[in-house]
């Protein structure tokens, strides 16, 4: 597939250059995590009935799941409101260069400059994640810690520390946004290298430095580009572009593939089982570990999420290379062939996530409504919508839509692995496809069975 | 003449997998048989679980499903069937009704009963699961799919 300049067009050009939309959806979405925060900590404590909870858990994070990140990639990056506070304090601006920012600008350590904070992060969120996800306060702090803890970086370190190497969501998003149809990237290389001052990466009066420490020439992958537009303001030449694409082309780019990226995809695959059983299965003993923190139970539950995540999960994908590697009398490539392969299941990984969120979301969507009439618990009820009754949405296509994203992640997946195969000569696709599949099975088993 | 012909035959594995599909999906189940038993089922509701979590019932068995709590009000929501019952501490509930399809189908907690009430969920299993049994085969055939008929990319440099 082609890919198509979205920016050639004038008007979306103009909307994207432009401090103004961006703003003004920053602005808004700001006012909402403040709000969020506040109903988490005010509001009623009934997790089904917090506006913080429902907004957070089902409308925000469904759209994330099952619409931001499959087509836009990192485009939530680009209007988070988390970073918002302590930006501007470092930059002393809200809208464009022009203000003296506060701040020690310190470079973010060489050693911590990958991605394993924020997989240690995720591991965190999801050993609290049944407390996280049902107790209003906790919601809060949460929302609150991140919101304090960006600011703290961005008056320590320079640009966006926190969005790059610490944020539990930021991960995710950046993994899984190689898979996105959309891609900022320069347009001619020659350009930039003859361009000596660098303005995309040093800023200027039209705009600043990337805020995520990349210089645009140098990008291949989406991984790393959070979609801020600040390249698309400094460049003099007009040499960057927002391109339609095909879908999960950075998969196929044979540099810059990294141990913690791949473990990523594995906390992620380990993490959508892990949810699957606890919260859409039948089991409450395993429910009661999760929200026990602090308990013996939970104790165990935590460790067994780690260790399926960060151990079982890798090295049962390892053994699994290394057995094809060995039977095609191949151990070398095998062993260099596991980061390239594990990029193959990020596919399935997105797959696994929405096929999750899918039979969460639309169970829970009619909270929505109450939510919204009241949401600090006051007994208001704004716009008539109080008295909606809770009731699944979808319920007979909900499983359809589960089994095509999981087949069709599946098939993504397969393809992936069997094009890295032949990319990095690993002989034996077959052995990381088995594996797929039968991870793949043993989530239809959870959510169908 | 030779390309107009090859053409069709590189896609002929993906219309062979396209049917198959196709056929996994649409090839109807056996036919449930008509009401043959009748069965008393008491699922007790508690501290964000029901017991037990999973119920089974033969296809075309006459359930009554009897709901009891012995903490605070819980409801249950049988999806698909779209039934619901409601019972007050002491106060079991009961429905009864035919089990006239077959597969898993979640029921859940409908009455707000706590911090973890969203993920309060049961299993009901009447017969065979054709559900999930068709979504292995389409999974299956989406792998060979991936697999088979896509076309390597050219080996990196």
């Amino acid at each position: 597939m082609a890919k198509v300049e979205l920016t050639r067009f004038a008007a979306v050009r103009a909307i994207l250059r432009s401090r103004w939309p961006q703003l003004a959806l920053q602005a808004v979405l700001l006012g909402g995590l403040l709000f969020t925060i506040l109903s988490g900590l005010l509001g009623t404590p009934v997790g089904s009935h917090n506006f913080g909870i429902v907004y957070v858990w089902i409308a925000w994070w469904g759209s994330l799941i099952l619409v931001l990140i499959p087509l836009l990639g990192r485009g939530w990056c680009s209007v988070c409101p988390i970073p918002l506070p302590g930006e501007w304090l470092q930059r002393g601006a809200v809208h464009g260069p022009s203000g003296k920012g506060i701040g020690l600008n310190l470079r973010w350590p060489r050693r911590l400059r990958n991605i394993w904070l924020q997989n240690a992060a995720f591991g965190l969120v999801a050993m609290l994640s049944a407390v996280i996800l049902t107790q209003p306060a906790a919601t809060a702090w949460v929302l609150g810690l991140m919101l304090v803890a960006a600011l703290a970086l961005s008056l320590v370190f320079e640009r966006r520390a926190f969005c790059r190497y610490l944020c539990p969501v930021g991960g995710f998003i950046g993994l899984y946004s190689q898979l996105a149809p959309v891609e900022l990237r320069v347009k001619d290389r020659a350009i930039c290298a003859g361009h000596t001052e660098k303005t995309c990466y040093t800023g200027n009066g039209e705009g600043y430095g990337c805020p995520w420490q990349v210089f645009p020439a140098s990008l291949a992958k989406n991984t790393a580009c959070g979609l801020c537009m600040e390249c698309l303001r400094t460049c003099p030449y007009d040499n960057l572009a927002l391109n339609l694409r095909a879908p999960g082309v950075d998969l196929m780019q044979p540099t810059g593939r990294r141990l913690d990226e791949a473990f990523k995809s594995f906390v992620m695959l380990g993490s959508a089982v892990a949810y699957s059983a606890v919260m859409l299965g039948p089991w409450g003993g395993l429910k009661a570990a999760a929200y026990g923190v602090g308990s013996p139970a939970w104790l165990g539950y935590a460790l067994a999420v780690l260790a399926l995540a960060f151990g079982l999960l890798p090295g049962s994908f390892y053994l699994t290379v290394i057995a094809g590697g060995a039977i095609r009398r191949s151990l070398t490539t095998a062993r260099r062939a596991f980061v390239p392969l594990a990029y193959g299941l990020v596919p399935l990984g997105l797959a696994a996530w929405v096929a999750f969120s899918l039979s969460f979301v639309f169970a829970n969507a009619s909270y929505l409504g109450p939510a919204l009439a009241d949401p600090l618990g006051g007994g208001w009820n704004l716009a008539g919508l109080a008295g909606v009754s809770w009731r699944p949405l979808m319920s007979g296509l909900v499983p359809w839509m589960q089994i095509g994203a999981l087949a069709g992640g599946l098939a993504w997946s397969s393809g992936a692995t069997r094009r890295i195969a032949v990319q990095t000569g690993y002989p034996a696709p077959g052995a990381p496809i088995a594996f797929s599949a039968a991870l793949t099975m043993a989530l239809l088993w959870l959510l169908l069975g | 003449m030779r390309s107009v012909l090859a053409t069709p035959r590189r896609f002929m594995p993906l219309v062979v997998l396209g049917l198959a599909a196709l056929a996994i999906v649409f090839v109807p189940g056996p036919a449930v048989p008509s009401p043959s038993g009748e069965r008393m089922i008491h699922v007790e509701a508690t501290n964000f679980e029901f017991l037990p979590g999973v119920i089974r019932a033969d296809p075309g068995e006459r359930i009554t499903l009897e709901l009891s709590s012995n903490d605070v009000v819980h409801g249950l929501y049988l999806e698909k069937y779209d039934l619901s019952l409601t019972a007050e501490p002491g106060q079991p509930a009961r429905l009864t009704f035919i089990a006239d399809r077959s597969g898993s189908f979640r029921f859940r907690c409908s009455v707000t009963c706590g911090a973890l009430h969203p993920f309060m969920i049961g299993i009901l299993r009447v017969g065979p699961n054709w559900l999930l049994w068709r979504a292995i085969g389409l999974s299956l055939l989406a792998a060979l799919a991936g697999a088979l008929t896509l076309r390597p990319w050219p080996k990196s440099s």
